[in-house]
């Protein structure tokens, strides 16, 4: 099976006496109140998701990493995963310090050792981050609302905060022993964040034709107005799954973790992920991870060679769409017809036919998951 | 932090035929293409081993069996 990134699966979850001894000195440490994205990341750390990060970047691989995206091992990374708090909160917390990190409703999540805290400079970050320090990017707004220090050190987690999606949460440790458990020895990891149409449909079975078994990784976390909700996400999935696919060669398990629409740096950092997972193969599709016109259409395919020792073997799909004279979907290199027999594969298209109640064709999505979409009454983010 | 690059002498033969070798490619430079090659042949054959103990195997199999993920 695949290495973990960096050889090693982190796994720092507290048990037992070690939890115990947490919990009774909870009172009186200090605390720090995360919000979700944060405590996805603070999960994802812990679980291995992230391997080898044992913690907050300090001062030093920050850095790497926003200069030469890698850390100072000279290990592939580049999307710096840092723990920001005002001056102020900074100045109560001692370096040397445990600091309970706790979820909105104050209830435990981890151990924060706090070995460093540091200043950074917020529009250099966004700019090597994101390319741009255009305020309307979303990850560049983010990182501008930031606090202005950054707190750095391992952390142990205490208890995963609880959500509706448990029943599709792995952690690696998990997903790999499943791969096992299914006799996988290549598997290729599919990244979503949308309901499933013909064409993600198309680009997993093509995958999977040279690959053991499919990993459908939906990222859950917090969406953009008109994204879909988790659950229709995953509800779609497990009607396509049912209906449409080997149940011995298709798995599916949710990454929680917001995306930071970092476009090639986010796709270096999806494939780092899936890598701990346990996935041989990655599909990087059009834009993967983008957002707007930030990024060019193919740049987080070509930002793969610069990454010759990623580990995780990428496969690039460019475009795909429906031909009406060949009967299914295909791309430029097998379909000989002319634009006019096209379909092509819009989600706008898509949700907005939903929107109004309409069913997309069966070129586009399958009935039966349309059927399932329209099950809900609200199925997008308001 | 220490610096971010240092040297490393290679013989001046091999320079100029990696200087020919990548003329007219997108390799940007000598540097960028020894780097390239020696991250290459670094991260080749890593062993692939389990990350977890049969004790945890078990373990995990059990919560996987109750999620339906195996049978």
């Amino acid at each position: 099976m695949i290495q973990p990134h960096g050889g090693k699966l982190v796994e720092r979850v507290l048990r037992g006496p070690a939890k115990t001894a947490v919990l009774a000195k909870a009172a009186s440490m200090p605390r720090l109140r995360l919000d979700s994205e944060l405590v996805s990341d603070v999960e994802n750390i812990c679980l291995g998701v992230y391997s080898p990060l044992e913690g907050f970047l300090g001062q030093d691989d920050f850095r790497h990493v926003l200069s030469q995206r890698r850390l100072c091992s000279d290990l592939p990374w580049t999307i710096p995963i840092v723990l920001a708090v005002g001056r102020e909160e900074a100045a109560r917390l001692k370096e040397g310090a445990d600091i309970l990190l706790v979820e909105e409703r104050d209830r435990p999540v981890a151990v924060l050792h706090l070995a460093e805290k540091f200043t950074f400079d917020k529009g250099e970050t966004a700019e090597k981050t994101f390319g741009t320090r255009d305020a309307a990017h979303p990850g560049v707004a983010k990182v501008m609302a930031m606090g202005e220090v950054l707190l750095a050190g391992p952390v142990d987690l205490v208890d995963c905060v609880p959500t509706p999606y448990d029943r599709y949460k792995l952690s690696p440790k998990e997903t790999r022993v499943l791969f096992k458990e299914k006799g996988w020895r290549t598997v290729v990891g599919f990244q979503t964040r949308n309901t499933p149409h013909n064409g993600h449909e198309y680009l997993q079975k093509a995958a999977l034709t040279f690959a053991d078994g499919i990993f459908i990784n939906p990222v859950i976390g917090r969406k953009k107005k008109g994204d879909f909700k988790d659950e229709v996400i995953l509800a779609s999935y497990e009607e396509l799954i049912k209906h449409y696919y080997l149940r011995q060669r298709a798995v599916m398990a949710i990454l929680q973790m917001e995306m930071r629409y970092a476009g090639p740096r986010e796709a270096i950092h999806h494939a780092i992920i899936r890598k701990n997972f346990g996935c041989t193969h990655i599909i990087i599709g059009r834009d993967h991870a983008g957002v707007g016109k930030y990024y060019a259409p193919f740049a987080a395919q070509d930002v793969f060679e610069d990454f010759p020792d990623l580990g995780i073997v990428p496969l690039f799909f460019r475009a795909f769409y429906y031909c009406k004279k060949c009967q299914s979907v295909v791309n430029e290199k097998i379909c000989p017809h002319p634009p006019a027999d096209q379909i092509q594969y819009s989600g706008t298209k898509i949700r907005d036919m939903l929107i109004k109640g309409e069913v997309p064709p069966p070129e586009l999505m399958r009935p039966e998951v349309a059927k399932v979409i329209m099950s809900f009454k609200e199925p997008f983010n308001e | 932090m220490d610096k971010e690059f240092t040297t490393v002498s290679i013989p001046t033969s091999l320079y100029k035929k990696i200087e020919e070798a990548i003329k007219g490619t997108e390799v940007g430079s000598v540097s960028s293409y020894i780097v390239k090659v020696l991250r290459e042949s670094l991260a080749k054959d890593q062993p692939s081993q389990d990350v977890f103990s049969q004790e945890d195997e078990e373990k995990v199999k059990e919560r996987l069996k109750a999620l339906g993920y195996i049978d």
